[in-house]
């Protein structure tokens, strides 16, 4: 008789588990306590401006930081003011002058003057500091000299801070878009005092980025930071703004599997995905379109091609690859995330630039330009290798392409390799490679974050190619004040590379994200970078005279 | 020999075997391609080399090997490379409760369905529960981790929302991650304890207690079960280590912060003592469980004789 005596008991204990569970779910708590909670990909590296490069640990830095500059949470070329209340520029658009409030203030009651962004720059060219992304700060006149050690004394370089209020930037070259740039996490200032209580400027370990250490000025302030756990900010009392911030608080949960993230969705422990898995974007499209969200994002996916390689170095050839991918093919079956066919580089922006249109599937000029290379047909290329890092996603679009270059130009020795990341690195560095995936997100609105890094010498460009022509249009472009006048020169020098294609452009990138309906004010921005302040969050019935969306 | 003696032996051995990891870890993530400061966006080569000379990679190979040894000593294990600001001493120490809640947790689960389950299939051998209940177990061994977690996350997190899906604080969903690892270890215990307890059961001292008149339930459980229960015990060890020590897929599946997640990110990461951290906790679990599974078996077989 026991047993059953056991199994009653179990099943009884059960049932009261099972109903004493039946409770509102964490996403609706937090929404009534207007707190947000965010998927955020992979946990941060780094709570520290100067020492972090992802997406993800840029979406953190900025709950916890304020430029001088900020993002508006719907218009992507609007700027809104942040710690400068208003700027000017000189006629030739080569010195900036910013204009600071002054009730901007530390998390710890600090007042923000110019001199904290001062102190901040000199720490992110600092040569010691080994900032990933001090490349950032090389629009400041002598930033890369200062950076790369060829002028010592900081003074040189083209910030200064006449006084408390006042930021003076002089750059290397006219930069109309200057304001775009300085949203940028790498701008942030920094607490001195914080920084160095905790260890010398340019140390990388250092525990200033630690909850109950970390100072900074932005809408929120750090209140938890557990490993593979979450990053908690809460709304921050200091912050200048604080009456208009519309949330209390912020978790970013580093959440790495996309399906385990989707299904944290489903169950109510999350308000926004960071990504949404290819394979779920037809399930929600057709059970859930109210959370289901495809929007444009400023990134381009491509292939490089190593130009001192053969076959690669044969121009014709590169231009046979790349009239024979069918792009359109490959958005829509294998991305699926209604993603762009790319017809240029650069992604088109609404509003502003619109690349060259020369990219097209023509498997008839692919062919005739197999013939120029000096191939009667596929087969007698030589073997080469399309590498990928490892992703189902792209080893799928590597296979697409694999398969088009054999259907279409009749190659038949292309080979897929799969590099673990790191490694994948270090064999584009070192231009050890034929051809190679890639991706580039954009860092601030303007054609130059995608044209720059294939001047000669640029650290990313990583194909070995170099266009005189190129460089020197570019450098023109940045002597224009005049915006229409300085897109067409970009213009002219992006068709110099569509025309020699060191790279093989793909698509333009969508962000595919699922977000709780009760998420207000979260608009498409072609960065993806959203304004935390400016974020609502609606239950159904709190405000039953505005509607829950927006 | 004396267990105190085993214990010494067996320490001394344990000494030398970490030091040998340790080596062979350090020389394998120094040879292996990229390093820990490869990004996406490329970083220039002369702020790559800055930062090696921060963290001491500009040395000499040996150089930076006979360091890193001195800091062991001592029990530093070293700055992260990944988690920028924590010591690998920290990582772990967060990290390790993590695992070892579900790791021993999804043990005990374990022996309390496999044990009884093979006990009972050995006592009704051949009958059709029996059968059902091996196969049964072959589904659990067969079914991998990464099948059986999302399914769990299914039915009892989304469906009847019991657990949560995914997270550690204030989060139910290390119960399912448990749960994983119980049924998948319940599963193989199970067919072990099945296989062994026949073994036993054919044994001529079973014939004699049988003959003596000796109840069923008493030979199964107080004879039988005493030897069919050893090569249980032998297994723990390393069962218990690899639980411990973070089993990757549960905790991914799961999204929990435990060992399991280090141990495959800081090789991604290049992250060279975090990966030299993990490897020497699993290594010491791998050992300190193995003497202690070695011990627990003299203890239920005195016939057995520690052997070095």
């Amino acid at each position: 008789m026991v047993p059953h005596r056991l199994l009653a008991l179990t099943i009884s204990a059960l049932a009261v588990f099972s109903t004493a569970c039946e409770r509102t779910d964490r996403a609706t708590r937090a929404a009534r306590d207007k707190i947000l909670l965010l998927g955020n990909g992979a946990e941060p590296k780094a709570l520290d401006p100067h020492i972090v490069s992802s997406v993800g640990d840029a979406n953190i830095l900025r709950a916890l930081f304020e430029g001088l500059v900020t993002y508006h949470p719907s218009d992507d070329s609007a700027h809104e003011p942040g710690v400068a209340k208003r700027w000017e520029a000189n006629d030739n658009f080569t010195e900036w002058t910013f204009f600071l409030r002054d009730d901007a203030r530390w998390s710890n009651g600090d007042s923000v003057t110019a001199h904290d962004f001062v102190y901040a720059y000199s720490r992110i060219l600092h040569p010691e500091m080994g900032s990933p992304y001090a490349s950032m700060l090389y629009f400041l006149k002598n930033g890369e000299a200062y950076s790369t050690g060829a002028v010592t004394d900081f003074s040189q370089v083209g910030v200064k801070a006449p006084d408390d209020h006042t930021l003076v930037c002089t750059l290397e070259d006219p930069s109309p878009y200057f304001p775009d740039v300085v949203k940028h996490t790498t701008w942030y200032p920094v607490h001195q005092a914080t920084i160095e209580k905790f260890g010398s400027m340019t140390d990388q370990f250092t525990l200033w980025q630690r909850p109950g250490n970390h100072v900074g000025n932005g809408a929120f302030r750090l209140v938890d930071w557990r490993i593979n756990t979450f990053v908690k900010v809460e709304r921050n009392p200091h912050y200048w703004d604080a009456a208009n911030v519309k949330p209390n608080g912020i978790v970013f949960f580093p959440i790495e599997n996309n399906f385990t993230e989707e299904r944290a969705f489903r169950g109510g422990l999350i308000h926004y995905t960071y990504v949404l898995a290819p394979s779920l974007i037809d399930w929600y499209r057709e059970n859930r379109t109210e959370v289901l969200r495809s929007e444009t994002y400023a990134g381009s996916y491509f292939f490089r091609c190593n130009v001192t390689r053969e076959p690669m170095n044969n121009l014709f050839f590169r231009k046979a690859l790349a009239a024979a991918i069918d792009r359109e093919t490959i958005v829509r079956y294998v991305t699926m995330g209604g993603q762009q066919p790319a017809h240029g580089f650069t992604p088109p922006s609404d509003a502003g630039y619109q690349p060259p249109d020369v990219i097209r599937f023509d498997p008839a000029k692919a062919r005739q330009y197999l013939a120029q290379a000096g191939y009667a047909d596929g087969s007698d290329v030589p073997a080469f290798d399309l590498i990928v890092n490892t992703s189902e996603q792209h080893k799928a679009i590597a296979e697409a392409v694999q398969d088009m270059w054999k259907t279409h130009l009749g190659i038949t020795r292309v080979s897929i390799s799969n590099q673990e990341w790191k490694v994948f690195q270090q064999t584009i560095l070192d231009l050890n490679y034929e051809v190679a995936r890639a991706g580039w997100i954009g860092d601030y609105v303007d054609p130059t974050t995608f044209l720059h890094m294939w001047r000669t010498g640029d650290t990313n460009n990583q194909t070995g190619w170099s266009s005189p022509d190129y460089d020197r249009l570019l450098k023109k472009a940045a002597q224009l004040s005049d915006t229409q006048a300085r897109y067409a020169m970009l213009y002219q020098a992006e068709s110099i590379l569509l025309e020699e294609l060191p790279v093989i452009p793909l698509y333009w990138y969508t962000r595919v994200y699922a977000i709780s309906p009760h998420i207000v004010n979260w608009n498409p921005l072609l960065l993806d970078n959203h304004p935390y302040k400016h974020i609502d969050i609606r239950l159904p019935g709190d405000n039953p005279d505005r509607p829950p969306y927006n | 020999m004396s267990t105190a003696h085993f214990i010494s032996y067996r320490f001394a051995q344990a000494v030398f075997a970490l030091f040998c990891i340790v080596t062979i870890t350090f020389f394998l993530n120094r040879f292996a391609p990229g390093n820990p400061f490869l990004d996406e966006k490329a970083i220039p080569e002369h702020l790559v080399d800055n930062m090696k000379a921060y963290y001491g990679l500009d040395k000499p190979l040996f150089t930076q090997y006979l360091v890193n040894l001195k800091n062991l000593l001592v029990g530093d294990l070293g700055a992260s490379f990944g988690n920028k600001g924590y010591t690998v001493n920290e990582v772990i120490a967060q990290s390790w409760p993590v695992s070892a809640r579900i790791g021993l947790c999804g043990l005990g689960l374990a022996l309390l369905l496999g044990v009884p389950i093979g006990v009972f299939a050995a006592a009704h051998r051949n009958s059709r529960i029996d059968y059902g209940l091996m196969s049964l177990a072959l589904l659990g061994i067969c079914l991998p981790t990464f099948v059986i977690a999302p399914i769990l996350g299914n039915i009892f997190g989304l469906r009847l929302k019991w657990f949560d899906v995914a997270g550690w604080e204030g989060s139910s969903a290390w119960v399912l991650a448990s749960a994983t690892l119980g049924i998948y270890y319940a599963a193989y215990i199970a067919r072990l304890t099945r296989g062994s307890m026949l073994d036993q059961l054919n044994q001529d001292y079973i014939r004699t207690a049988q003959a003596k008149g000796v109840s069923p339930n008493k030979i199964l459980f107080k004879h039988a079960f005493r030897g069919g229960i050893s090569p249980v015990v032998a297994y723990l060890g390393p069962a218990l280590a690899s639980l411990i020590g973070g089993t990757f897929v549960v905790e991914f599946v799961f999204n929990l912060p435990g060992l399991g997640q280090h141990f495959v990110r800081a090789v991604t990461n290049r992250d060279y003592t975090l990966i030299q951290g993990t490897v020497i906790v699993f290594a010491t679990l791998i050992l300190v469980f193995n003497l202690l599974s070695d011990l627990a078996q003299v203890w239920l077989d005195p016939r057995r004789k520690l052997k070095t």
